[in-house]
């Protein structure tokens, strides 16, 4: 494993822009920034016509990094520490689960803890448990 | 216009999670690792990811919905379920056990793909398919008997 240096204030602030993009969507569209949501939404059946929108909102989180490194001329560290089939397994849980569970960290961890949705602290309190004993088998259990 | 406003939007939301650290899969599974608390490598940032972003979540909607409508839509698209039904607690469980084998969730994972990355094009491919076939499987007759109303993407 990596170590990695804890960033209160720099998680804070970004977090805080995760805050403003929700806000703003809220404000402009009348939707929920939940990323699995509108990430599933690209892909058949199609039940509205925000396919555009959605594709736009979906090209910036994919284009901020290339701004960033325009702008500073280099990019955070990003450590993927998974061999191919791990990463397989863990996209296709992570991707079903999310439309399954009907969201994900944006979706109920960020907008609907916001909104004091019960079912989304019930989806919350379960994805960070199940996480975090995943997390527990995979590095304390071998 | 709309859609160059949702593309702004989606830049605001990127920034924020290369800005966190939640972008990096590291930083997200070592503060998944309690077990990593006795060691020290425990990461806490996450929890102030989620706090700077519940906060101005919470104040931003508690305004903005007690507009008339949005902007440039005709109604707020706000989920109104509040039922416990096993699907919630289901779905987020095999969500975070996928979570916590990679350190990817959605956002972070395609904001990865801005950074050049092929293990987040692998990820992202196989979580989109993952996508599909829950949307897929939750429009069976027999998963819609089981599970009304049958949308599985209201939050």
């Amino acid at each position: 494993m990596v170590v990695t240096p804890f960033t209160p204030i720099a998680s804070l602030f970004g977090g805080a822009l995760i805050g403003l993009s929700a806000v703003l969507l809220m404000w402009t569209t009348g939707r929920i920034a939940g990323v699995s949501g509108i990430a599933a939404r690209l892909f058949p059946p199609y039940e509205d016509r925000q396919f555009a929108g959605r594709l736009a909102f979906v090209a910036g989180l994919v284009i901020a990094p290339v701004l960033v490194r325009l702008v500073t001329g280099s990019l955070p560290a990003q450590t993927i520490a998974a061999g191919t089939p791990l990463l397989i397994v863990a996209g296709l849980l992570t991707g079903f689960g999310a439309v399954w569970g009907s969201g994900c960290t944006s979706g109920h961890g960020v907008c609907g803890l916001s909104r004091l949705s019960v079912r989304s602290l019930v989806a919350t309190m379960t994805f960070m448990a199940a996480g975090m004993a995943t997390v527990f088998v995979m590095r304390h259990w071998s | 216009m709309t859609i160059l406003i949702q593309f702004g939007i989606g830049v605001v939301f990127g920034l924020g999670l290369i800005v966190s650290g939640m972008s990096n899969p590291a930083k997200v599974l070592n503060f998944l690792d309690v077990g990593g608390i006795p060691a020290g490598t425990w990461d806490a940032s996450l929890a102030f990811v989620m706090a700077g972003a519940i906060a101005v979540t919470f104040i931003g909607f508690g305004r903005v919905l007690k507009l008339a409508r949005p902007a440039f839509a005709d109604r707020f698209y706000v989920p109104t379920r509040k039922d416990i039904d096993p699907r919630i607690i289901a779905g987020p469980a095999i969500f975070g056990i996928g979570w916590g084998l990679v350190g990817f969730c959605p956002g972070p994972a395609l904001t990865a793909l801005g950074f050049g990355s092929a293990s987040a094009f692998i990820f992202v491919a196989a979580m989109c398919a993952g996508m599909v076939l829950a949307r897929f499987i939750a429009q069976l007759p027999s998963a819609t008997r089981v599970v009304t109303p049958a949308d599985p993407l209201e939050t």
